[in-house]
């Protein structure tokens, strides 16, 4: 479904060289709901970007079924980290998550199915008329999901996007999005920087090393397709796995030390 | 209910008491500068003729009216390209400096060289110094569109005239109307101005035409008139600007309440 | 990437001086109305050699200088005590949402009864025009003090004074700043348009004057000096706000916009 395959990307600005993502090789298959996690700065957004096509790669690809992405395609959807900054505070929730399927020329009725629909998945169908930022953090970043779903991405690419909001919305919103990918059979890329939630949503998670990053360990999540806050947490099969995370993880950030340029996941000023 | 009382208190209080001061002090004036409120009050009917609203005010309405329309849409559109392209932003950058610079009123006379005296050249004078204002804040609004919402915009997309209408002029609409602010003001300085300096109708040609004929009377009800004009035009903007950027005073008003 | 931009800015302004050689050159506008580029650079530089010139540079940035003083110490001090005073702010707020609007302009037939073509006149124009913006930023910035230090400044039982000095004060002057900068533009605006449409002396009356005799490569030529001038009042008002903003930013560790 997603390849990627030797993707590198430097940003070169104002003398400074920046290796940001130094060789990354994997694949996501479809229906799979995959994490990435890896230590701060460890160029997890500029990765998400690449596959996005709102970056384009130094060298290396991403395949989307087969086609090399080199723009946004259409089957893809982005959910962002800043969603305060990713909904137009112009819009109301309504038209915000219409805007994109108005590209895509789909008849009116069609639209406002879809919006409806979305917005039900997200247990949100009350805010149509509100505008995002009479909303909570969380209740913002369940319209930015849905505004996702009404899109019909075959690929749902998701980057931090609960990084910002406090620890029980975040537990509703992880819920939010198993149920969602269960329900729907969408393949989803999630990035976290969280070793819990990368572990608790996963069906696969790939660990990153620092940057210039590559591929630390991929890891099946072996646990039941069922899972709930209160129990999966305690499960000992869920200790073990996040435990193994942490350990690859502090490995990652160690034999890197030598060689860390810059700790920041966004692109250094041009 | 007493709320509303004292809001209503606090609202018409002072003008009435500055009235009311203007009124008393100015009762018994033999000043012909200062004239009595009274006089000026009573002068203001029989100047202030449904023509004379038909043959002079209007007209300078319709003037400004024209003007600051063109300059609105000349400005949009260039501060829109300007502003969307770092290069060409750079390259006029201090030419913009300085054409914003110079003191519209000075328009005048070049104007009148090419335009002559007739509504053209008023037009034209407005429309060249509102138009400054308007395309600066346009250029600062479309350059500091949101990345994170451009990046949305794109990989949903969103491009093309889509682009430029739901998130580029609608981003940078604050930064537009704190443009278009400044030069409704300007707009009307350059009315009363090009009046003065040519013309055989308007409000600005009527006010200096009974200042030269030394009825001062008139003349002050012809102050009140535009002070009027410049408040009603002020509420009109203000109503506007309320509807276009409700979004943004809710939105301001939100973070206010949670930094 | 900065020399980069100013290597742009001056071709930018290159190309803007040669399209207006080549212009009336080209036949494009008549010279008569449009001189090339060199012809008000030579009117320019005989203006420059003219002491009238320099008389009158230094009338219009007297009645600037002045009307701009006067007017930003009226805006700051009635904009503190409509602030302090209790219910003040409230009883004044229509009345200054009706004065400010109204065209100071519209003062221009008064202006010329009452003082002629004096400085008076100028000054008249310049003050009423330009206290509003430093009035409407100074209260605008008091509005911002934040109502946790006023309240810690209280209770500590600092008097109104220290609290005006300590508090309101230091949280209102990048507003201040930002008044005195937009006063400083329009102040110039007014000043030109009293000389030009009232007669008092000034770049703007030897403006008229050079308009009325049809010398329209010296109409340009000054015409060039007020955008000069007004430009450097822009550039230097910035400077100094820049510079009393870095040091407030240092110490609120915020912007204030």
């Amino acid at each position: 479904m997603l390849d990627v395959r030797g993707l590198k990307k430097v940003y070169e600005g104002s003398g400074r060289r920046v290796e940001a993502v130094r060789d990354l090789t994997f694949t996501v298959d479809a229906g799979e709901l995959v994490c990435l996690v890896g230590p701060s700065g460890c160029g997890k957004t500029t990765l998400l970007k690449c596959m996005g096509g709102l970056l384009t790669p130094t060298s290396g690809e991403v395949l989307l079924e087969g086609r090399r992405v080199s723009g946004p395609p259409p089957g893809m959807a982005f959910v962002f980290q800043e969603y305060g900054r990713s909904l137009f505070p112009w819009m109301r929730v309504g038209e915000n998550v219409e805007l994109p399927l108005k590209q895509k020329n789909l008849s009116k009725a069609r639209r406002r199915e879809l919006v409806r629909d979305a917005l039900e998945s997200v247990g949100l169908a009350d805010a149509v008329g509100a505008y995002p930022w009479q909303l909570s953090g969380g209740m913002q970043q369940r319209v930015a999901i849905a505004r996702a779903l009404a899109y019909e991405p075959q690929v749902l690419l998701m980057d931090e996007p609960f990084a910002a909001v406090d620890a029980q919305t975040r537990a509703d919103l992880e819920d939010l999005v198993r149920g969602l990918w269960r329900e729907r059979g969408i393949t989803i890329l999630f990035v976290t920087h969280d070793i819990d939630e990368a572990v608790y949503l996963g069906e696969r998670v790939i660990v990153l090393s620092a940057s210039p990053t590559v591929v630390q360990e991929q890891l099946k999540v072996e646990l039941p397709a069922e899972r709930d806050q209160l129990h999966t947490r305690v499960d000992p099969r869920f200790a073990e796995l996040r435990t193994h995370v942490y350990a690859q993880i502090q490995a990652a950030k160690r034999g890197e030390v030598t060689d860390s340029v810059t700790k920041s996941d966004t692109p250094p000023p041009r | 209910m007493t709320r509303v009382l004292l809001r209503l208190v606090f609202v018409f209080a002072l003008p009435a008491v500055l009235v009311a001061v203007w009124w008393v002090a100015s009762a018994g004036s033999t000043d012909v500068y200062w004239p009595p409120l009274r006089t000026i009050l009573e002068a203001f009917p029989d100047v202030w003729t449904a023509e004379r609203l038909r043959e002079d005010v209007l007209p300078s309405v319709l003037r400004l009216t024209g003007g600051y329309a063109l300059a609105a849409v000349v400005g949009v559109t260039a501060g829109t390209v300007i502003g969307s392209y770092r290069r060409v932003r750079a390259v006029c950058e201090p030419v913009l400096e300085f054409l914003r610079a110079v003191p519209p009123p000075v328009l005048v006379p070049v104007i009148m060289l090419f335009a002559g005296i007739g509504d053209t050249m008023k037009v034209t004078v407005i429309a060249s110094g509102c138009m400054w204002p308007v395309l600066l804040n346009t250029v600062e609004g479309v350059r500091a569109v949101d990345p994170v919402m451009a990046e949305t915009a794109r990989s949903y997309g969103v491009k093309g005239t889509a682009r430029l209408r739901h998130l580029v002029l609608r981003s940078a609409s604050p930064q537009i109307f704190a443009g278009l602010r400044q030069a409704l003001s300007i707009g009307i300085i350059l009315m009363v101005i090009s009046e003065m300096f040519a013309a055989s109708n308007g409000l600005g040609f009527t006010i200096v035409q009974f200042q030269r004929g030394f009825a001062i009377p008139d003349m002050w009800t012809g102050i009140l008139v535009l002070g009027l004009l410049g408040f009603l035009l002020s509420v009109v903007f203000q109503l506007v600007e309320r509807r276009v950027l409700g979004w943004y005073h809710g939105l301001r008003a939100s973070t206010r309440r949670s930094p | 990437m900065r020399g980069a931009n100013v290597a742009l800015g001056a071709a930018g302004l290159a190309a803007f001086l040669a399209l207006g050689e080549a212009v009336p050159r080209l036949g494009l506008v008549k010279e008569a109305y449009f001189p090339p580029t060199s012809r008000i650079a030579d009117a320019l530089a005989d203006e420059v050699a003219d002491a009238a010139f320099w008389t009158a540079l230094g009338d219009t940035l007297t009645g600037w200088a002045l009307g701009l003083a006067i007017a930003s110490c009226a805006g700051i001090v009635l904009g503190v005590v409509v602030s302090v005073v209790p219910y003040l702010r409230a009883a004044t707020a229509s009345t200054i949402e009706f004065l400010r609007p109204i065209p100071s302009v519209a003062l221009i037939p008064l202006a010329v009864l009452l003082y002629g073509t004096e400085l008076r006149s100028v000054l008249l124009l310049v003050v009423y025009a330009s206290f509003w913006q430093v009035l409407i930023q100074v209260l605008y910035g008091v509005q911002d003090v934040d109502p946790v230090a006023d309240e810690t400044a209280r209770s500590y039982g600092l008097g109104t004074w220290a609290r005006i000095r300590h508090v309101l004060w230091p949280t209102a002057l990048p507003y201040v700043m930002t008044g005195v900068r937009l006063a400083a533009a329009v102040a110039l605006i007014l000043a030109i348009t009293a000389e030009l449409v009232i007669g008092a002396p000034g770049l703007g009356k030897r403006i008229g004057v050079a308009q009325a005799s049809q010398a329209v490569p010296e109409m340009y030529a000054l015409i060039v000096v007020t955008g000069l001038l007004g430009l450097l009042i822009n550039v230097g008002a910035r400077t100094v706000e820049r510079r009393a903003l870095a040091w407030h930013q240092s110490v609120r560790g915020e912007v204030a916009v």
